[in-house]
């Protein structure tokens, strides 16, 4: 019986690829093991190997193809004896494709992204969604954001890049002004990044600036934070913030503290830097937010952007900042693309929110990948009269809650939304502020959509029921609206 | 740091390992034995006084004083050169001054003072200098040895020149991140001198008790990290070796480790009442080891430097200190706006 193979994932967060090259031709004979084409992402690059005895009746995506999504077919298997032509004709019975179970990742469906496709309320609740192949969003690119903000000329040139590579630019730009700024951390260099946010750097700026450190949380960030006190700007990159549990006595006693308790003379210009929060599948110990974590420690700032554009200009701005700073980053994020301003060192303050999509009815305040749940119930509360604001924080500490305040005068309502744990979260923050701040402005109860109170669980319909959703959020202000 | 100790069985004195001097001790000019001798007993009567300050209630928090370890950063500081960092753990008051920090800003942090080198938000575990290059002062026993990692790795990346000089306890010893940055040091050739002051306790558990390997000089034989045991009681043999290790360091063949065999004759801070070692094995050590002594009877009897010359270095010491805790008790309390300085420097535009 033919059997497809179907485009496989080089991690749970793939969305699509670039079908290389075919190793095998039409009519080859196949054996288990053998290597039929080679497939490749902006991060990395993966062989395809059969897992059947048969031959390759037909390729049904060329060499070179681009933005081949995950789980389409790609070619037909014949049994051996079997006729080729026909089973080529018939296709195949969708049987899992050829990725090998040696450690190479599933290519089950991408939950997350599908999680972040969905539309329907309904879906995000029973979770038994989750066997349907994905929606399949192309690479996500979103609109320019919203002129209310004027933080770069409204006339300029502006190119589409993905988070990763503007955080990429970001530092690159910083260490060409900057001899004193270095990047350190686990696979930055010769690897090019475990996420490719480093590519290319080693080559540009050499081992003495881009430096691979052994998988020594605790040491290297100790050692970064030594560095910044005689006077250099590392860039410290977590490989995930969940291992920088290992060194969080460093970044909070040593690089937080110290300014304080040397009464002003010894500052630590140093910057944290990795994704935060959960991906996709990857269990308890890889999915936390520390958000709300490092945005209770005085002595720190802290930075979750959206866009790629604030990922560039504020990861600039983090660099050149005097200060320790945490800079949160989202892995689901990094694929995804915006417009970014082609300027001259575009460079973005430090502290501010943006408000991403105005409207009158109702404040949704989030930040980091929390905005994609805001955004789509904006746009599903839209189709039925509900106008709501939109903010993104962007910078957790310290906190523009003057932004938010001016909005909720406005709309007197508010949700707050966040990936991260409910007790003492950000969105609690917002609420403490707000009954100071604009109590008498609010016409209802601030509502929080959180993340769940429970260790990330791995079972893909568990993990989407942990995680906030869109209907969460259309439910949330709909609530506050009285509606 | 600092809890009182629980009071644990007084381990026998006979169990402690003996002190044995270094069998070929380099010699002293009069004028080494001289300097070393004044900045030693500066340490000792500064340590007393805050000892007494503390008793007074003048001091709080926690105290770790550095008595009877003098002749270690002493020795240490003899051998390096202007522009070399220092760090150290908790018990640091020692360190500042060999640093040549100003006793009246050390003694003025402990009573908490604006005129504190913290401005009186450190306190006795965290003061610094830039101008001294003396990095602290840290609370968390083993952060320093990496952070002390990181001066050398700036040291490194800048092509100063400069040596590290990273100071832990037996204790700190023994924590996961010493190895860490004895690994990373000695991957990378970090111009760093650890130096493990070994003075029996960390706490109020002797070194048997919570090591399993009490050589420490041995500790970084792993990553390929030469070590010696030193006599750190006395302060030719500490400069001796210090002098080898910086050379080490400086000539790019990486770190080195120090083993400053030394004893603290007070508690592990005030409220130990140390019960973990018997009053003879104190005795033994300051009648017959004491580092101040030592050089005290080297400069009467062999250099034969006069009785009253000696006097007039106690005396003036007696008076530097005695300045220092007059400022430190006058001086003012920092003012209330303080409390919301220091926390973040402003960015520049």
């Amino acid at each position: 019986m033919a059997t497809d193979i179907l485009m496989p994932a080089l991690s749970p967060t793939m969305e699509e690829g670039k079908l290389a090259k075919w190793l095998k031709k039409e009519g080859d004979p196949v054996k288990a093991g053998d290597v039929l084409a080679e497939i490749e992402t902006d991060k990395a690059t993966m062989e395809v190997e059969a897992i059947d005895e048969g031959i390759l009746a037909k390729i049904l995506v060329a060499d070179g193809t681009e933005n081949v999504a995950v789980n389409t077919p790609i070619a037909i298997i014949a049994e051996e004896g079997e006729d080729v032509s026909a089973a080529a004709a018939s296709g195949g019975k969708g049987k899992p494709n050829g990725a090998s179970d040696g450690g190479a990742p599933a290519p089950t469906p991408d939950m997350q992204a599908e999680g972040m496709a969905e539309k329907s309320a309904a879906t995000a609740k029973t979770g038994d969604d989750a066997q349907k192949a994905p929606a399949s969003p192309a690479v996500i690119t979103n609109k320019a954001p919203d002129p209310v903000m004027e933080e770069f000329p409204a006339d300029s040139p502006m190119k589409t890049m993905t988070v990763r590579e503007a955080l990429r630019d970001a530092m690159a730009e910083e260490m060409r002004k900057d001899d004193k700024v270095l990047v350190m951390g686990e696979e930055v260099a010769e690897y090019q990044g475990a996420y490719k946010i480093t590519q290319g750097l080693l080559q540009e700026f050499g081992a003495r600036r881009v430096v691979d450190t052994p998988i020594t949380e605790h040491g290297f960030a100790g050692i970064g934070v030594g560095a910044a006190f005689m006077g250099l700007k590392p860039i410290v990159e977590f490989m995930t913030f969940n291992f920088a549990m290992q060194a969080i006595d460093h970044i909070i006693n040593s690089a937080a503290k110290t300014l304080y308790m040397s009464g002003g003379q010894l500052g630590c210009p140093i910057v944290f830097r990795g994704p935060n929060g959960a991906a996709a599948r990857v269990g308890a110990q890889h999915s936390h937010d520390y958000a709300a974590w490092y945005s209770n420690v005085p002595g720190l700032k802290v930075i979750a952007p959206y866009t790629a554009s604030d990922a560039k200009g504020l990861l600039k701005a983090a660099i050149r900042d005097p200060n320790p700073v945490i800079f949160l980053e989202n892995e689901i994020l990094y694929g995804q693309s915006f417009p970014v301003p082609e300027i001259e060192d575009f460079v973005l303050p430090i502290g501010k929110a943006r408000i991403h999509r105005p409207g009158k009815d109702v404040t949704i305040v989030s930040f980091s990948i929390g905005m994609t749940y805001a955004l789509k119930a904006a746009q599903a509360l839209a189709e039925e009269g509900i106008e709501a604001e939109v903010i993104d924080l962007r910078t957790i500490r310290p906190m523009d809650s003057a932004t938010v305040v001016e909005s909720v005068k406005k709309t007197g309502r508010c949700v707050c939304v966040e990936e991260g744990f409910p007790q003492s979260g950000v969105g609690a923050e917002i609420v403490a502020r707000l009954m100071v701040d604009a109590f008498d402005y609010l016409d209802a109860p601030v509502l929080r959509v959180t993340g769940k109170d429970v260790p990330m669980p791995y079972a893909a319909n568990l993990e989407k029921l942990a995680l906030p959703s869109v209907a969460e959020v259309v439910e949330a202000v709909k609530s506050v609206c009285y509606k | 740091m600092g809890a009182a100790s629980e009071a644990g069985k007084p381990a026998a004195g006979t169990d402690a390992p003996q002190h044995r001097p270094a069998p070929n001790i380099p010699q002293f000019t009069k004028d080494e034995d001289l300097h070393a001798y004044r900045e030693m007993l500066l340490i000792r009567r500064f340590e007393e006084k805050a000892g007494q300050l503390y008793g007074m209630g003048l001091i709080g928090g926690f105290c770790h004083l550095y008595i009877g370890q003098e002749a270690v950063v002493v020795g240490m500081q003899m051998a390096g050169e202007d522009g070399d960092q220092n760090i150290t753990g908790y018990r640091d008051h020692g360190h500042m001054l060999a640093c040549g920090m100003d006793p009246k800003g050390v003694m003025a942090e402990l009573t908490g003072r604006r005129g504190g080198y913290s401005r009186g938000k450190g306190g006795s575990m965290h003061m610094f200098s830039r101008e001294k290059q003396f990095f602290g002062g840290h609370g968390i026993v083993g952060a320093q040895v990496a952070l002390g990692t990181g001066l050398a790795f700036a040291d490194a990346y800048l092509k100063n020149g400069k040596v590290s000089f990273t100071y832990m306890g037996d204790g700190a010893a023994n924590q996961g991140q010493v190895y860490e940055s004895f690994n990373m040091a000695a991957l990378w050739k970090l111009p760093v001198v650890y130096v493990i002051e070994n003075n029996r306790y960390a706490m109020g558990t002797s070194v048997a008790r919570a090591s399993a390997q009490t050589d420490f000089s041995k500790r970084g034989l792993s990553f390929g990290i030469p070590g010696e045991q030193v006599d750190g009681m006395d302060v030719r043999t500490v400069r001796e070796a210090a002098a080898r290790a910086i050379n080490h360091a400086r000539s790019g063949e990486g770190p080195y480790i120090l083993e400053m065999q030394t004893y603290r004759y007070r508690g592990h801070s005030m409220s130990d009442p140390a019960k973990y070692r018997s009053k003879d094995e104190v005795s033994k050590m300051r009648d017959e080891h004491d580092p101040i002594e030592m050089v005290r009877k080297r400069l009467l009897e062999a250099h034969g430097v006069p009785e009253a010359e000696l006097k007039s270095v106690d005396a003036k010491v007696r008076e530097i200190v005695n300045e220092s805790a007059d400022f430190a008790t006058h001086d003012p309390e920092p003012d209330p706006s303080e409390l919301w300085t220091d926390i973040l420097l402003e960015a520049r535009a």
